[in-house]
């Protein structure tokens, strides 16, 4: 096996430390040597990857500190401790037992579901239960209101106090560019189309659910995307789950990457396709798996693969990552396999212009075959779509279970997406979209470099909007979540299982929304909470900016 | 003993080699080499016969030609060409820049361009805007999802409703929530094929009962009693559920609902109904097919249904009890890991239940015009209507097939085609044909909304009648 690339070596595997540290010294946003920063990414790429990279690709996952692993273990295992001995009380009723039980007519059934598959709900999940699901009453802008609440009986149930907090700065919602709002063009139109149309569609799109709305939605879609036609769906999570299996089913091959969306997994094993997963982000790794496939074909049988379907998405939403797409495409050219790119998080948040991952390395998007993003995102609605060549949109016009069996999109859904689409192509006639995404580029790659100053470890692509703060001990997860809300600030924390055991995190998604002085105080609490938690792991202390003025980390410069 | 007699023979054999020939000794050390070659060299080279060179992987890798991506779809493929529908797909419908009367939309209550719903929406919009930008656990939760849940559960009379953001999604998830490899799921052979994505994911052990067929039913349930006493530790973790639906989608018919709740407590299996037809329809306030029975909701481990027919927005809920229903906030695929459902759509569906609980009356007129068009169009020579007099969709298929799908679909199309230029919108029910695991029959399915007037049943009825004979005959 070749040597991992420096700085952006895949998170599983255990990596030597010179490689991270080689990461974090390119990684360093000293203004003195940026031009070497490039540079090196330069030459870096042209000796690993034959020049595929047009632009640098820094990717940084710091190791865990030894210390911080133990003590998330230990931390894991007085919890489980406490976990039993709390479930023995329960057991013999000196504990008050909250959660819902059996009806006493059915206390003879088999069980719905296993207790143990509830131990890490009851005894770790229900103690930090209030960092999710918090209910909000506005717009999921820059700042949100969010309803107090209260639980009497440690998070079992939670009483609403009526009150609201006003204001919370929203580093949650995938509102990347900006387009939840609730005033401006986009409602306008929405809003139109909702007087005339009514909301519903009580029909499939096959039978009498198409309208003409949805046909302009994927005319524009094809042509935002760059593809030759394009059809939309009613739901995200569904695009992939209803139409992966429309695309290959038994005797083909499934290659998905280790940390692929639970719909893309669901997709693939409904498809009836063999599936064999590869290290995230591991471009070795894939092409063994695609080398061996050909070479061996199918297990027992040994009859070659009908068709080999590669399952990549642009931006990991829990990493952080971006795909190494120039890689992917090389690959899948040379093994003559499908690409199938999951853009949920990076249309719209991503490239020049928006167009996603594949405007971001600047490559043609017919190298991509299926094209599948949401619209959940960045455009502010909700849905998503597959775009690609004229045959594969028809087959799955004909062939999509979504399209037989599902309803269609709302019709003033339809509308914001055409209106947030048109925005951001410039088709309104302001440059306002244009606007949103260097917006969002400048904020991402601000917020990121101060966290890194700041000492915590931050994982994945200097360019990603979306941006994980590892936390990795289980009682900082509920502490951050709640301090950060004392500070009326709004952040989302995950631990096991959406991440490794070890590896809790915060995430925070950013937003051309997001004003410089929002940023700025974000930061300042994140700063403080980071003090007051011993969050600053890292172990890279990175010099600090020379008082970089805010507005000039342009984009423009990482383009050359 | 035994070892004087082994020394003899060491003794008798190095005494025999003093006095062997010395050819004798030569040849015999010859052999001795012989057999050692023999032992320590390989016949064949396993290196050969096993592994490829990695030209010969270069040659494999540029040989093999995978199958494309996409088989190509002919030109006049039924289903490639869809209808398009200027404007609101209500009551009067335009399609295919023809207008007519909408026989074919799910609108059962006309709710989809009422004007509350719309001014519930908007305010909604005005103050939310569209998107949620998130799941549920992150910021994606809405107070209106608060309140929707607590309306559906009200309604309903459950303790909990929990809401997806696709109707397609909420049963086919809810099962795998539930359902794991080794449970078992008698389900019906009608089950519509969001039940059947549901089983598939689930990935437990499928058996199929007859349409509608409790004896059936009871049949597969004492077969797995037998096998359960048979091997009682797997039988005491191993899951049973049945699956039904209240009014089938694919064949207009309904549930026997008393008799299967009776088989669930004999055999100790749970139910899971699915009411996407029936809610909103059944029952004296549109409770379903439990209210229409008069069976205590608490009977019904859980019931799904969509807000997307009689609701007249998007997205589905389940309910039942807070024992059941909460296990799906973690475990429910499509609830967890999908962006929540646009509060617009929710606000839509609060409207639309108001509208539901504040006029109990439109059920009953629903119920009886759909008997009225049930008997107007009966006796059509040709064509049979399939399904109940008190579903509100249901199917007309050909008496006799031609003996080939592809022509009675034809058929069918030329017909909805010609009812469609005499101004009613009608459509064929369609399937995947291929994935359909008991595919139904070829059908045109009727959709009967409180919206239209006598006349205009009379009239689709007519029109039908009049259509079909000119095509059939």
């Amino acid at each position: 096996m070749r040597p991992e690339p420096g700085g952006c070596c895949c998170r599983r595997p255990v990596r030597a430390n010179g490689c991270v540290k080689n990461g974090e010294v390119r990684n360093g946003y000293v203004r003195s040597s940026a031009a070497v920063t490039a540079a090196a990414g330069q030459i870096h790429h042209v000796t690993e990857n034959g020049g595929l990279y047009k632009r640098p690709f820094n990717e940084a996952f710091e190791e865990t500190p030894m210390l911080v692993a133990v003590l998330t273990y230990v931390g894991y295992g007085v919890l489980t401790l406490f976990g039993y001995l709390r479930d023995f009380l329960r057991h013999w009723r000196i504990e008050k037992c909250h959660h819902a039980t059996e009806r006493e007519e059915q206390k003879d059934f088999v069980s719905l579901y296993q207790d143990f598959e509830n131990f890490y709900t009851r005894n770790l999940y229900m103690r930090i239960r209030d960092n999710w699901n918090r209910p909000i009453c506005s717009v999921p802008g820059a700042r949100v209101d969010i309803m107090e609440r209260h639980s009497h009986d440690y998070n079992w149930s939670f009483k609403y106090t009526g009150n609201i907090i006003k204001g919370v700065i929203n580093m949650g919602s995938y509102n990347y560019l900006g387009f939840a709002r609730n005033t401006g063009s986009c409602q306008e139109a929405a809003a139109k189309v909702l007087e005339e149309y009514g909301v519903g569609v009580c029909s499939t799109r096959q039978e009498i659910g198409n309208l003409d709305k949805h046909e302009e939605l994927e005319k524009l879609v094809a042509r935002f995307l760059g593809v030759e036609a394009a059809m939309a769906y009613g739901m995200g999570f569904a695009t992939n789950s209803m139409n992966i299996p429309a695309l290959v089913g038994k005797g083909c091959l499934i290659l998905s990457d280790e940390l692929n969306h639970a719909s893309l997994v669901l997709g693939a094993r409904l498809s009836g396709a063999t599936i064999r997963i590869f290290k995230h982000n591991n471009m070795q790794s894939l092409e063994k798996l695609l080398k061996d496939a050909i070479v061996y074909g199918q297990p027992r049988t040994r009859r070659p693969w009908k068709k080999i379907l590669i399952l990549v998405e642009g931006i990991y939403s829990m990493e952080g990552s971006i795909v190494r797409l120039p890689e992917v495409i090389a690959l899948k050219k040379k093994y003559k396999a499908y690409l199938y790119l999951d853009e949920a998080h990076s249309i719209g948040a991503l490239g020049p212009s928006g167009r996603g991952v594949v405007d971001y390395f600047g490559l043609d998007p017919e190298d991509v075959d299926v094209m599948m993003g949401t619209f959940t995102k960045s455009f502010g609605a909700s849905g998503g779509y597959i775009g690609g060549k004229k045959e594969l949109i028809d087959y799955l016009r004909t062939h999509s279970h979504s399209a037989v069996y599902a309803t269609s999109l709302s019709p003033p859904v339809v509308e914001q997406i055409i209106t947030s689409m048109k925005c951001i192509m410039g088709q309104d006639g302001t440059s306002l979209g244009k606007g949103c995404i260097q917006q969002l580029a400048e904020n991402t790659r601000y917020f990121r470099r101060r966290l890194k100053e700041m000492g915590f470890i931050i994982y994945g692509n200097e360019d990603s909007p979306v941006v994980p703060l590892m936390l990795y001990m289980p009682a900082k997860i509920g502490a951050f979540g709640r301090e950060m809300l004392k500070r009326n600030i709004g952040v989302v924390v995950v631990g096991f299982p959406a991440t490794p055991i070890i590896e809790s995190r915060a995430r925070f998604c950013l937003s051309a929304a997001h004003t410089k002085e929002i940023l700025d105080t974000a930061l300042k609490e994140i700063d403080e909470v980071g003090d007051l938690l011993q969050l600053k792991y890292s172990r890279h202390r990175l010099v600090p900016l020379l008082d970089r003025p805010f507005d000039e980390t342009t984009y423009e410069e990482t383009e050359d | 003993m035994a070892t004087a007699a082994e020394q003899w023979v060491l003794v008798e054999m190095v005494q025999a080699l003093y006095e062997a020939p010395a050819y004798h000794l030569i040849l015999e050390g010859i052999l001795i080499l012989w057999i050692i070659r023999l032992v320590f060299s390989k016949t064949y080279k396993l290196q050969e016969r096993s592994d490829l060179t990695a030209k010969e992987k270069e040659e494999l890798i540029e040989e093999w030609q995978p199958e494309p991506l996409v088989p190509p779809v002919s030109k006049d493929h039924p289903a490639l060409n869809y209808n398009i529908v200027s404007g609101p797909p209500s009551h009067n419908i335009v399609v295919n820049g023809k207008e007519c009367i909408n026989f074919a939309s799910f609108n059962f209550l006309g709710l989809l361009d009422n004007p509350r719903v719309k001014a519930a929406a908007l305010a909604s919009l005005k103050k939310y805007g569209v998107g949620t930008c998130g799941p549920r656990g992150f910021y994606g939760t809405f107070d209106v999802h608060l309140d929707l849940e607590e309306r559906l559960a009200k309604f309903m009379k459950t303790e909990e409703a929990i809401i997806y953001s696709y109707g397609f999604s909420t049963i086919a998830s809810a099962i795998p929530a539930y359902s794991k490899r080794g449970d078992i799921i008698f389900v019906d052979s009608a089950a519509c094929f969001a039940i059947q994505k549901g089983l598939q994911a689930s990935r437990s052990d499928i058996k199929v009962f007859k349409h509608n067929d409790v004896a059936d039913l009871e049949r597969l349930l004492k077969e797995q009693e037998i096998e359960d006493q048979k091997n009682p530790r797997k039988a005491r973790v191993t899951r049973r559920f049945i699956v039904v639906e209240g009014l089938y989608m694919n064949t207009g018919t309904i549930c026997p609902l008393p008799e299967v709740v009776k088989l669930k407590y004999k055999y100790k299996a749970r139910i899971f109904l699915e009411e996407s037809l029936s809610f909103g329809v059944l029952g004296e306030h549109g409770r379903g097919v439990t209210e229409h029975y008069g069976i205590s909701i608490d009977d019904i481990d859980l019931i799904s249904a969509n807000m997307e027919n009689a609701l007249a927005s998007v997205g589905g809920f389940c309910c039942g009890r807070s024992f059941v229903i909460d296990h799906q906030r973690l475990s429910g695929q499509g609830y967890c890991f999908s962006a929540s459902l646009p509060p617009l759509l929710a606000a839509a569906a609060i409207e639309a239940l108001n509208i539901m609980e504040e006029n109990p009356g439109i059920f009953a007129v629903l119920k009886e015009k759909c008997q009225y068009i049930h008997r107007a169009l009966q006796g059509i020579s040709g064509l049979k209507v399939v399904g109940e007099s008190l579903s509100p969709a249901f199917h007309l298929q050909l008496e006799e097939s031609t003996g080939s799908r592809e022509k009675d679909v034809k058929l069918l199309q030329e017909i909805v085609n010609q009812c469609m230029n005499r101004r009613v919108a009608l459509t064929q029910a369609r399937y995947l044909e291929k994935e359909e695991k008991c595919l139904p029959p070829p059908s045109i399915r009727v959709v009967v909304t409180v919206e239209q007037t006598e006349e205009e049943l009379e009239k689709a009825a007519s029109t039908i009648k009049e259509v079909a004979q000119a095509v059939l005959l």
